[in-house]
């Protein structure tokens, strides 16, 4: 007999599975034989994107949901849980995938908005949601609209760390800020972060977010992975950071290093070595004698793109209110 | 009392928190070493395969050594992580527990559940989520809760496991179970 009923058991069954990723690695996947290296490599799930957002952000277009045809293949092609993305707002996105059997829905900035004003209605899925935030007021109105899981959006396929902590950060410090306030003093921050007055609350009571925190954008490196951590993420994504290739083994000789070259995938024993290494960088985050171990091991990282030197309008983390 | 919560992926902070509450002192393992100290030890749940990854080799025979001369209880992943035969893929299993299990059996994420179950003769809530089955029981091994007809928590001399995640409801009935196994 199932007891699916109830919004208090369908929110507690969906923080449930992120509270099995936890200490984990999420990476994203364009394909059943990226899925099977993030697998073999000990990835606790895999993100199914049509191109991974280093792509995305050199090719251009629209950015839509992955083929409903290349998901099913990566869910056969693996037993750990399979995500997939929607448009922000994309509800039918959303009901598409659900029907399709993923196990979460990224409701992402990376993907092209499709809706100016509104996102998903959480609540009424089955499945359960994760959503990028770049700031306490932002995570908990997702929150409020149904998010099983938070992230920090950083700044996708950049390779670049800084806005992946500077979001954990600004999170962090603002539930601290919360802990220390009276009551009567959490109606104004309730009014100041644009959130519901009971999630402020809560945040207040605990320091934490009442879901799990989990960091992504531009996240490429174990040591990357071990600073999020340390600063208070729970898990990590890495999209662009396993797969892309370096400037030394894009295949492209060095003179001809253009941006688009950042869009080569590394050899496939190099992503397999990267996705190893970080996977352990979560766990031991904490131990430096383990993240030496194997940073030395690798050979190179991808190519990125520092943030800094991005307008305003390539940002992804924009997207999304 | 020093009970380990093997901390290398999953929902391992559940575990101490409900291990803390029931007055334990908990150390988080995340080295093979760490194995020497404790009285005890939590296979959480998390990503089976990862944990495998993990543990590498040593720390796979580490381990097992340990759960042979040490009580243990896995729930969800730390089950399968126990079993002797483990399907859906097959995998190694630590073989602590006389039993063959199923990964993943009955489906993807929107087929996980809570359901009430009896732990003995006893009602008791179950978190289901991703979960195994118990599909084939040894003559050593005792079954102490059952969802429908299904086994899902079994027992075999000092090792336990659950296929449903106790360290996710409010009852602490089954880790006062592992918790008396110790004493």
């Amino acid at each position: 007999m199932s007891q699916n009923n109830g919004s208090n058991t369908s929110l507690r069954l969906k923080t449930g599975l992120a509270e099995m990723l936890k200490g984990g690695v999420i990476m994203d996947v364009t394909d059943a034989a990226q899925a099977e290296i993030a697998e073999k490599a000990g990835a606790v799930a895999v993100m199914a994107l049509e191109r991974v957002p280093a792509q995305i952000r050199a090719e251009g277009g629209v950015a839509r949901m992955a083929s409903p045809k290349k998901i099913r293949e990566i869910m056969a092609a693996v037993s750990i849980p399979v995500m997939a993305k929607c448009r922000i707002g994309h509800f039918a996105e959303a009901q598409i995938l659900q029907e399709l059997g993923v196990d979460y829905i990224d409701e992402s900035e990376v993907l092209t908005p499709a809706d100016e004003a509104h996102h998903v209605d959480k609540h009424a899925f089955k499945v359960p949601f994760v959503c990028g935030a770049r700031n306490l007021g932002e995570a908990l109105r997702r929150i409020a609209e149904g998010a099983a899981m938070i992230r920090t959006k950083g700044e996708a396929g950049t390779g670049d760390v800084v806005h992946a902590v500077k979001h954990i950060r600004q999170i962090v410090q603002e539930m601290k800020i919360l802990t220390v306030l009276g009551e009567e003093e959490l109606y104004a921050k309730a009014k100041e972060h644009q959130a519901p007055y009971e999630l402020i609350k809560m945040v207040a009571k605990t320091g934490k977010l009442p879901v799990p925190n989990f960091s992504a954008g531009g996240i490429a490196t174990p040591a990357d992975a071990s600073l999020v951590m340390q600063l208070g993420a729970e898990a990590v994504f890495v999209g662009s950071g396993i797969f892309m290739g370096n400037r030394t083994s894009c295949g492209h000789s060095g003179d001809r290093h253009t941006y688009d070259d950042s869009c080569a995938f590394a050899p496939k024993e190099e992503a397999a070595k990267r996705a190893r290494a970080i996977v352990k960088a979560a766990t031991h985050f904490n131990d430096p004698k383990v993240l030496l171990e194997v940073s030395e091991d690798l050979t190179g990282a991808m190519k990125g793109l520092a943030v800094a030197a991005l307008d305003e309008a390539q940002m992804l983390q924009t997207r999304g209110w | 009392m020093k009970i380990g919560v093997l901390a290398l992926q999953g929902d391992f902070d559940a575990h101490r928190k409900r291990l803390e509450e029931l007055g334990a002192e908990v150390v988080l393992v995340k080295k093979p070493e760490q194995l020497d100290e404790i009285d005890g030890l939590v296979i959480p749940g998390g990503e089976s395969g990862t944990f495998l990854k993990l543990l590498g080799e040593d720390g796979f025979a580490k381990l097992k050594a340990f759960v042979q001369s040490k009580p243990t209880f896995g729930t969800c992943a730390g089950a399968i992580l126990l079993a002797k035969e483990v399907e859906n893929p097959a995998q190694n299993g630590l073989g602590a527990l006389d039993i063959g299990i199923r990964r993943n059996a009955y489906g993807r994420q929107i087929d996980s559940s809570i359901r009430e179950g009896k732990f003995g003769d006893a009602p008791i809530e179950m978190v289901f989520i991703r979960a195994p089955k118990i599909e084939r029981v040894g003559k050593d091994v005792e079954v102490i809760a059952t969802e429908g007809s299904d086994p899902v928590a079994v027992r075999q001399g000092r090792t336990m496991a659950a296929t449903f995640h106790p360290e996710l409801s409010d009852d602490t009935r089954i880790h006062r179970a592992f918790l008396d196994l110790i004493k």
